[in-house]
Parts: C-alpha cells; structure tokens; sequence
C-alpha cells in the first residue's frame, strides 16, 4: 500500500516538475513573414517595425549566430518556418545559397537597386547595406602619404607597428578571400605572411580593440570595418585615429555587404519578395545602413553626413560569390601563415 | 519501479544530443580533416595547459576558501560564506572582458601606469596566464559551495576526534576533513573542468586557441558540421571516460552527522591572522566580483540614459521565470535519478550517473544542434501524421507553439544542466548510510515516508546548492536560449549577445549588470537555506 503511494508521490513529482512549462499561455504563432537574423536585433526591429507600421504585414524574427541559423534552416527542411534569412557577411549567404537553403528570385526592381557586384547572379541573395574593411593609423605617428595598399603593410617599415583583428572573424576571411581572387594564393599567403612578421602584439577579438591599441601607440597601422572606427570617434572624438582607403590605384577598398535571401521552402514567398525590395528602397536602406553607420547599397542614397566625411572611396567590384567561394581557401591560408 | 522507469527516460533523453552529434560524426568531412589535423596537436596541448591551470586554480581557492569559512571564524565570514559564491552571477565571458578591457595595453589600468610611473612594460593579460585567471575566478565557485558543503555537514565528531588523538587543527583537517570531502572537491572541480574544455566564449575574447577553437573552425569557418561534430564527440568521449573513472575510485557512502550532534562550532582566529583571513576572502572576491561588477556599472551608466527602457522589466522577467522552471525541473529530475541510483545501484549505477551528465560535455552551440535536429525531425513526423490521419495541416507544434518552445527550452536546460544539479544532489546522497534505510524498511517503513522522512531532510541542502547553481547557469546560458526560444522572447543574456554579436561590449554591460544583479538574490537565498538544512 505504502509502496504504491511512494510510486504515486514519484509519478506525481515528476508529472508536476514536466507540466509546469505547459502551464504558460499558448499562443500560436501569427501569420506574417519570419525572419532568420544574423543581424541584431537593435539594427534590425526598426526596419521590420516600420514595414509592418506601413503595410500591417507584421514580422516575427529570432536572431542568432550564422554556423546554427543554417544548421536550423536545413534541419527545418521543407517545413522551414523562416521566409528570410539575413547576415552580416556575404560568405554565409553563398554557402546558404549551395546548401540548397535559398531560392533564386527575379526582380527588376532588385537589379535597379542593387549594383552587380552585391548581389547573387543568380538572384539567391542580395546585399542590403555595404561595410568597408579599410585602413586606419594613428595621426600623429603615421603619415598618410606612407600608406598605399593592404599588401604594403607587410613591407619592413611596419615591423613591430601592425594591429590585425583575429583570423577567425569572418571580416578578415572574406578580405584574404578576396586578395586570392585579385592576386592568386601564393602572393596572398606571402602578404599574409609578411602581416603576421610585423605585428605589434597578438592579433585581437575585435575592430574595436585594434582601434583602441592604435589610439595608445601599442601599433600604428591596423584593419578595421568603418563603422568600427565611427562608433568609437563618436564616443571619443579627440582620438588620434584616421582612415585611409587603400589599393585606390588598383582594385579598390575591400567591402562586404549586409545582406538577405529568401529561403528555399519559404511558405510567404510573394511576400518576402515585397519586403525585399522595399528594404532596397529609399526609405529602408536610410534605416538600415544608417543604424550601423554602414554604406547604403542603393547608389541613389548618399551616406550619412558623418560617414562621407571620411571621404569617397574606390570600392572593389570584384563580384561577393568570391567571397563565399574562396572563404574556404582563405581560412586555410591564414592558418597556414601562423594568422592566428 | 516508476521511478526507475522515469529516471530511464530522463537519461535517455539527456542522451539524446550528444547522440545525435556522434551521430552526424559519421558524415564524412572532405577535405576538412587534412587541414584541421594540422591543427589539432598544438591545440589540444593547449586545452591541456588550461585545465591543468585552471583545475590547480580552483582547487587552491575553492578548498581553502572553503576550508576557511568553514572551520573559523574571523572578520566578515558570516557575509564571505555565502558572498564568495557571488563570482558564479557573472558569466566567464563578461568576466574575460572586463579583464581584458582594464589590464590590456589600452586599458585603465596599465595606461595609469605608463602616464603616472612611466612603467612601459606590462605582461599582456591575452595569454595563457590571464585565461587561466579568469576561469579560477569564474569557476572557483562551483569547488568552493561544494567543498564547503561537506565540510559543514560532517559533523563536530570527526574533527573532535582527531583532536582528542593529539592532532592539532590543521593536521586533522588534512588527515580528516579533507579526505572525506574528496566526492565534493571532485565533484566541483569536474563541473569546472567541463566548463574550461568546452568553453568558447571566454577563450576567443583572449583569443586563446583551444580544441574548441577547431570545432568552430570547422564549423563556422569552413562548414563542415561534421567535423565540428566528430572533434566534439572526441573531447565528450574523453570527458565521459575521465567521469567514468572517477565515479568508480570515490567512495560510495560517507560517514554522517549523527542525529543528535551538535554543530561543530568555528574556531576563533584573532589578531593577524584573523585579518589575514579577511583579508584573503575581500581579495578573492574584490577580483571576481566587485572590481568587474564596478566596471560594468561605470560602462552601464554610460549607456543607460538611450539604452534603458522598459523592455528591460520583461527580460528580467523572462530570465528569472525560465531559470526557476529549469532550476526546479532538473533539481527533481536529478533527485528522482539520484534515488533511483541509490534503489537500483546495479542497474541505474555509476554508468547512468556518467551518462546524465554528458550534457555537459558539449560546448553550448553543439548541444543544442544536435538537440534541434533530432527535434525538427520529430516535429515534422508530427505534422506529416497530422496531414494524414486528420488531412489537416498543422504547424510545427514543437517550435511553432509558445508553450512548445518553452518546454522545448526547458528540457534543453535540464539536458545541459542535470550534471551541475546531480553533483550537488548524487553527493549529498553519500551522506546517507545503508544501514539508515535499511532500518527504516525493517521497521516496516513506506517508501513514502522514506522519501519524506530520510531522503527529503537529509538532501536538503544538497538541493538548494543545486537548485542555485541550475537557476544561475540557466541565467548566463546563451546558444541553446538563443535555438530554441519562442519568436521574440527575449531574456538578459540574449540581450547580451545582441549587443556582443556587433562587438558592442560597453552596451552590453546594462543587460550584462542587471543579469547579476537578478543572480545575486537567488545565491543568497540559496545558501542560507542550505545552510538552515538539518545537516
């Protein structure tokens, strides 16, 4: 008897113990479109919260990192809650795009508003906003006429004075990346490794902390995304820290792109598309790239007044899909270089 | 024998991810494996330097620590018993950038040295030495609440005896006390030790290149889960084994506190060394606690006037609800086991204890991956059943539910969780002897009245440290949150990594404050409820 009350009392904990997440309200999920961010949610909610204000289409979103956002898609399969899938990269945009993860689309309005090199060419992923990876030096210990390309910093005079960002951030992938397709491997990896003779100090975690190693004089040169650079002048705008855009006579700065595909098995593709292009319009593009002090993709929008202030740059127009392609070959080269 | 049939269950679904990762080891990997292997030596080394750092680090604080509060008393040790427990609120990662932020070159406090002394050279914090720093900070409490456990419930008669024989204290701590703690000092150096091998987060902000590093390589940056899967696999496998012998060297059973003892009052210390004690404590707990908590308030100023906004209310109050419902499932799940163990030793064992607690054997994004595959694939047997038994087309009911997603959630975090709970819980078991339950049951005792009546009271305070530890690792906890949340449900530490993703770690410092500030009342009411535990 007492025995079985002993079960009851254990089936009873454990009934309770499980049942009470179930005790919360059950809300089913709306209709609208869903998106898969890699972009935070701060640089994101505006927009979404602006297109569902004009159109009352609402926007259901979870962010996360890129490696389980693809992961999710593919384990989803053909019952893919996500109609959208945004990134800060283009590399994982194309490697979503050859899992089979996104579905080409065809739109004039797109290709209007979206210049070739920043876009899928076969309409799987488009760029939304543009982030240059360009050069930064401390004022008073560096003068810009020594400065002319990303290969020259591994020339002899940097010995000792070179800041990099680690290996391992996808910014640094894509940049290597895209020195392969304009150069070929094996100049690539002698650059890389001629970086990696002159650097100052360990490579860092982030932008921001090569930013503040060159503002101390612990380096003189480094490589940092713009918007990097502008956040933290606008914390601290007495700092020793300017910009110089590089490979000005030959293929250009290296940018990236922010960017979105509709996903393969999407169930609100007409309306995914919509919200696309309407991101490449005027109205989005002042909202996304300017949250971020990123560069506007569409062409007919001026950057920010604070951030053409840094000045005009020529871009590498070297098509993003190298990006993606070659990423592979570029984490193999830094690890061969000792890039840590 | 539902309780057996139940506790079964459980550790076969604990069981679930790392098999499903195992399972998607077998892919082969093109390609991948003749980079990666070129890699992997160095690394591993690596990982090795860091867990002979970091266990020597803990134990040297945790057991002194312990040992300290226990069998003293001196200046403020009613408030460092529990206030030492404090370092466990704040995640290693904030920890790692805080330190990183003040005593790297750029940082304050180097760049106070170089403009006021003109002290040019500064060993660099991003090294082994400052990794190995922070994770004894961070970790430390996990050896410390468990070692100090067994310390306060062995009981007056141990060290009494030892003293009568001529010993003096400190002798008979090290003869006595220490050796019949070891199952604790173990137990807490173990959940250290899983933390400091699958760590990420802490790692990269130092950028210190461990095994874990490749399985983000290979994952991340060249797309091969399965080889992220197969080196994941490799270091679980060599945790499970390391576990595995463990449980099997420690003694079963310890001696109890008798009923009727009284409590083993603290010796007075006084003068110098008294204040060396104190002395000890406010430093351990200044570096893991208030110097980085200072930081985070100064930068959490700083942003608060645009960042802070009502919403916060709500994250908070996701955070505490999630981690209660977790703390309370996986402490019940874990006693139920723990019990079961206890009735069963030969079927439930020494090898189901291991295998519960692989969860924890995984770095954060790889549980829950191979939590959310397995999970998908069920909900799409689901809804294709649906479709044909009913022709009526359902949503994912797992994921596509709020209250799918929040059970989903939970049953991740007691995945994740159950080894932090069942170290405390399994330990305080040996407490009990045979012969207790056995003479219960020959005085014809119900197994009802076993639970409430010799289980329940003595596993009291074994409990709460669970319970505590469970609530405030659920608090911290980022990817397995970040997969399996309802659309929009946000909580502090997915607000940190809002933030963090874009580099921007001073705005993370307002979630990042408010975190440990939710933590901290947990902690405190934890330990003095522990510690009002019979034994």
């Amino acid at each position: 008897m007492s025995n079985r009350m002993g079960r009851r009392l254990c089936l009873a904990l454990a009934f309770v113990s499980w049942s009470l997440p179930v005790l919360g309200t059950a809300v089913l999920a709306g209709e609208g479109i869903v998106v898969y961010s890699a972009r935070n949610e701060p640089l994101i909610k505006p927009v979404f919260d602006l297109y569902a204000r004009k159109t009352g289409v609402p926007i259901q979103f979870v962010t996360d990192k890129e490696g389980p956002l693809l992961v999710r898609l593919a384990a989803e399969g053909t019952d893919v809650r996500a109609d959208l899938l945004i990134t800060v990269d283009a590399g994982t945009l194309w490697q979503a795009a050859e899992q089979g993860l996104l579905q080409p689309v065809s739109s004039p309005t797109l290709d209007r508003n979206i210049p070739t090199p920043f876009r899928d060419p076969k309409g799987r992923f488009f760029g939304l906003s543009i982030r240059a990876r360009t050069i930064v030096y401390h004022t008073r210990r560096v003068k810009p006429a020594d400065l002319s390309t990303y290969e020259a910093l591994g020339e002899d005079k940097w010995h000792g004075r070179l800041c990099l960002n680690t290996s391992k951030k996808i910014y640094n992938q894509s940049l290597v990346a895209m020195m392969i397709a304009a150069t070929g491997t094996e100049a690539t990896e002698t650059v890389v490794k001629s970086w990696v003779k002159n650097l100052a100090t360990p490579v860092f975690s982030s932008d921001t902390q090569v930013l503040e190693a060159i503002a101390a004089s612990q380096c003189d040169v480094g490589i940092v995304n713009t918007y990097y650079y502008g956040r933290l002048m606008k914390k601290s705008p007495g700092l020793p820290l300017a910009l110089f855009f590089p490979n000005q006579s030959d293929r250009g700065v290296h940018v990236n792109i922010s960017g979105a595909g509709i996903t393969k098995h999407a169930k609100h593709k007409d309306q995914a598309l919509k919200f696309l292009e309407w991101l490449s319009g005027v109205q989005a593009q002042r909202l996304f790239a300017d949250a971020n002090m990123e560069y506007p993709v569409n062409e007919a929008i001026a950057p920010t007044p604070e951030v053409a202030a840094w000045g005009t740059f020529k871009r590498d127009a070297t098509p993003l899909v190298q990006a993606g392609k070659l990423q592979t070959e570029a984490v193999k080269l830094m690890d061969r270089a000792g890039y840590q | 024998m539902t309780g057996h049939l139940v506790s079964r269950l459980i550790t076969g679904l604990v069981l679930v991810p790392p098999m499903g990762i195992l399972f998607s080891a077998l892919t082969p990997s093109q390609g991948v494996w003749e980079h990666l292997v070129t890699l992997l030596g160095p690394l591993f080394v690596n990982t090795a330097w860091l867990v002979l750092g970091v266990g020597t680090g803990v134990l040297l604080l945790g057991v002194s620590l312990a040992g300290l509060v226990a069998y003293y008393s001196f200046p403020g040790r009613r408030f460092f018993e529990w206030g030492l427990m404090l370092p466990l609120a704040l995640p290693a990662y904030v920890l790692a950038f805080v330190y990183v932020g003040l005593f790297d070159f750029s940082g304050a406090v180097p760049t106070y040295l170089r403009t006021t002394f003109g002290l040019q050279s500064f060993p660099t914090i991003r090294s082994l030495w400052g990794v190995v720093l922070v994770m004894t900070l961070a970790f430390y409490p996990y050896v410390y609440s468990l070692t100090r456990n067994a310390f306060t419930t062995e009981g007056a008669r141990a060290m009494e005896a030892a003293t009568t024989l001529g010993r003096t204290t400190i002798n008979g701590f090290f003869s006595v006390s220490l050796p019949m703690a070891y199952p604790w000092i173990v137990g807490g150096l173990l959940l250290s030790l899983m933390e400091t091998v699958t760590d990420f987060g802490t790692v990269s902000i130092f950028n210190y290149d461990t095994a874990t590093t490749a399985i983000y390589k290979a994952w991340y940056s060249l797309f091969s889960l399965s080889a992220a899967a197969q080196i994941a696999s490799f270091l679980m496998i060599i945790i499970f084994v390391v576990l595995l012998v463990t449980q099997r060297i420690l003694p079963g059973h310890q001696p109890p506190a008798g009923h009727n003892e009284s409590a083993r009052r603290p010796i007075p210390l006084t003068g110098a060394r008294a204040w060396f004690a104190s002395a000890y404590c406010a430093l351990v707990l200044s570096a893991g606690f208030f110097l980085p908590v200072i930081q985070l308030m100064v930068w959490a100023a700083r942003v608060a006037p645009d960042d802070l906004d009502g919403r916060y209310l709500g994250f908070a109050w996701h955070s505490v609800l999630v981690a209660s419902i977790a703390a309370i499932v996986t402490c019940t799940t874990a006693f139920l086991i723990s019990v079961d163990g206890r009735k069963n030793p030969r079927t439930a064992g020494v090898t189901g204890s291991s295998l519960a607690t692989l969860g924890y054997a995984l770095p954060g994004p790889i549980l829950a991956v191979g939590l959310f595959i397995p999970l998908a694939w069920v909900d799409r047997q689901i809804v294709s059943v649906t479709e044909y038994l009913f022709s009526w087309k359902v949503g994912p009911l797992l994921q596509g539910t709020f209250m799918g997603a929040v059970f989903i959630m939970v049953v991740a975090y007691l995945i994740r969780f159950m080894a932090v709970a069942t170290g405390a819980i399994g330990n305080a078991m040996r407490r009990i002897p045979g012969s207790m339950e056995e003479s219960a049951r020959s005085l014809n005792t119900g197994s009802t009245h076993l639970w409430w009546n010799l289980y329940l009271p003595v596993l009291r305070g074994g409990l709460f440290t669970a319970a505590t530890l469970v609530f405030v690792e659920v608090m911290k906890e980022m990817p397995l949150t970040l997969m399996t949340r309802p659309f929009g449900w946000e909580t502090l530490a997915i607000r940190i990594f809002e933030m963090t993703s874009e580099g921007q770690w001073e705005r993370a410092a307002l979630p990042g404050i408010i975190l440990v500030l939710t933590g901290l009342l947990p902690i405190a009411l934890g330990i003095r409820h522990s510690d009002h535990a019979r034994y």
